[in-house]
C-alpha cells in the first residue's frame, strides 16, 4: 500500500514532517469506512480456516479499505489547505458480523 | 442379508458424521503444521535479509544525522488458527495457563507485518515511531459461525539521513 503521498498531501506518524518545518496547523482531520466481505471471499477463508495461516483474501479487503479511509481523510486536508498530515493513528473494530469499521486520523498541517 | 447391508450403511453414516471432524482436524493440523514451520523458515531468512533498515519505536533514531525526508509506510496481514487448533485453544479456556497455538500464531503475524513494513520501505535507512496494532475480525471462537481471524497492522514513519 502506496499511502506515504496521495494527492500532494504528505503524510507522517510522527508529530513533525522531517526536513521540513510544519508553519500552520489546521486541526484534526479523520477517515473511516465499514467494511464487508462478500460470500465468495468467505467461502475461500472457510477453506483456508481449516489449515489456518494468512487469509490473502481478507488482508487485500482491509487493505483497500483502509487505504480509502486515508483517502477520505486526506480529502478533509485539502479542503483545509494542507499540505501534510502528521501523526496519523489507524484503528480497527468489528462493529458487527462480517463487517469491520477502519478507522484513521490525524493533524492537518502546511509544512515548508 | 438386507440386515446386514443396513447395517452396513449404517457404519458408513456413523463414520462420516463422527469422523468427518476428526478427518478435517487431523488435516487441518498436519497441513497447518507444516504451513507454519515453512512460514516460520521464510521468516527467519527475510529477517536476516531485510536486519540493514533498523527500526526504531522512538520517535527519533539513535544517531546524529540529521533526517532528510520521511514518508508513512503501513503493513497488515490477517491470520487464522487451523482448526485442530482452534479445539485445542477452546480447551485451554477450561483450565487456563498459556494459549500457545495463539502465541506462535500472533508471532509470525507481528513478524511477518513488520517484514512488510521493511519491504515497502527497502530504499530507506531506517524507520521510525513504529506501532503495532491487533484487532479481531468477527469472532475467532470455534462454537460460534463464522471465520476467526486476527488482523495485524504495522505503521511508522520510513526516513532517509541527509
Amino acid at each position: 500500500m502506496s499511502l506515504s503521498q496521495i494527492d500532494d498531501v504528505l503524510l507522517t506518524n510522527v508529530e513533525q514532517v522531517p526536513g521540513k518545518t510544519i508553519v500552520e496547523h489546521y486541526g484534526l482531520v479523520t477517515g473511516n469506512t465499514v467494511r464487508a466481505k462478500h460470500v465468495g471471499r468467505d467461502i475461500a477463508a472457510s477453506f483456508k480456516n481449516l489449515v489456518g495461516g494468512e487469509l490473502k483474501g481478507y488482508t487485500e479487503l482491509l487493505t483497500d479499505a483502509r487505504e480509502q479511509a486515508v483517502k477520505r481523510m486526506v480529502e478533509q486536508a485539502k479542503a483545509m489547505g494542507a499540505n501534510a498530515v502528521v501523526n496519523v493513528r489507524f484503528s480497527t473494530s468489528a462493529v458487527a458480523q462480517g463487517a469491520a469499521e477502519l478507522y484513521v486520523y490525524g493533524t492537518a498541517v502546511r509544512a515548508e | 442379508m438386507e440386515d446386514s447391508t443396513s447395517g452396513l450403511f449404517g457404519i458408513i453414516f456413523t463414520l462420516l458424521i463422527y469422523g468427518l471432524p476428526i478427518l478435517l482436524a487431523v488435516c487441518g493440523f498436519l497441513v497447518g503444521t507444516f504451513l507454519e514451520r515453512r512460514h516460520f523458515e521464510s521468516i527467519r531468512l527475510r529477517e536476516r535479509e531485510f536486519a540493514r533498515i533498523p527500526i526504531f519505536p522512538t520517535r527519533g533514531t539513535d544517531t546524529d544525522k540529521s533526517v532528510q525526508d520521511g514518508v508513512l509506510v503501513v503493513a497488515s496481514i490477517v491470520v487464522s488458527l487451523d482448526y485442530f487448533k482452534r479445539i485445542l485453544a477452546s480447551f485451554r479456556n477450561i483450565f487456563g495457563g498459556n494459549v500457545r497455538s495463539y502465541e506462535s500464531l500472533l508471532d509470525r503475524a507481528k513478524r511477518e507485518a513488520i517484514l512488510r513494513l521493511k519491504e515497502q520501505a527497502a530504499d530507506c535507512d531506517a524507520i521510525i515511531n513504529l506501532r503495532l496494532e491487533t484487532s479481531t475480525l468477527a469472532n475467532t471462537q470455534s462454537k460460534k459461525k463464522g471465520i476467526g481471524g486476527v488482523e495485524v497492522i504495522a505503521y511508522g514513519t520510513a526516513i532517509h539521513y541527509r
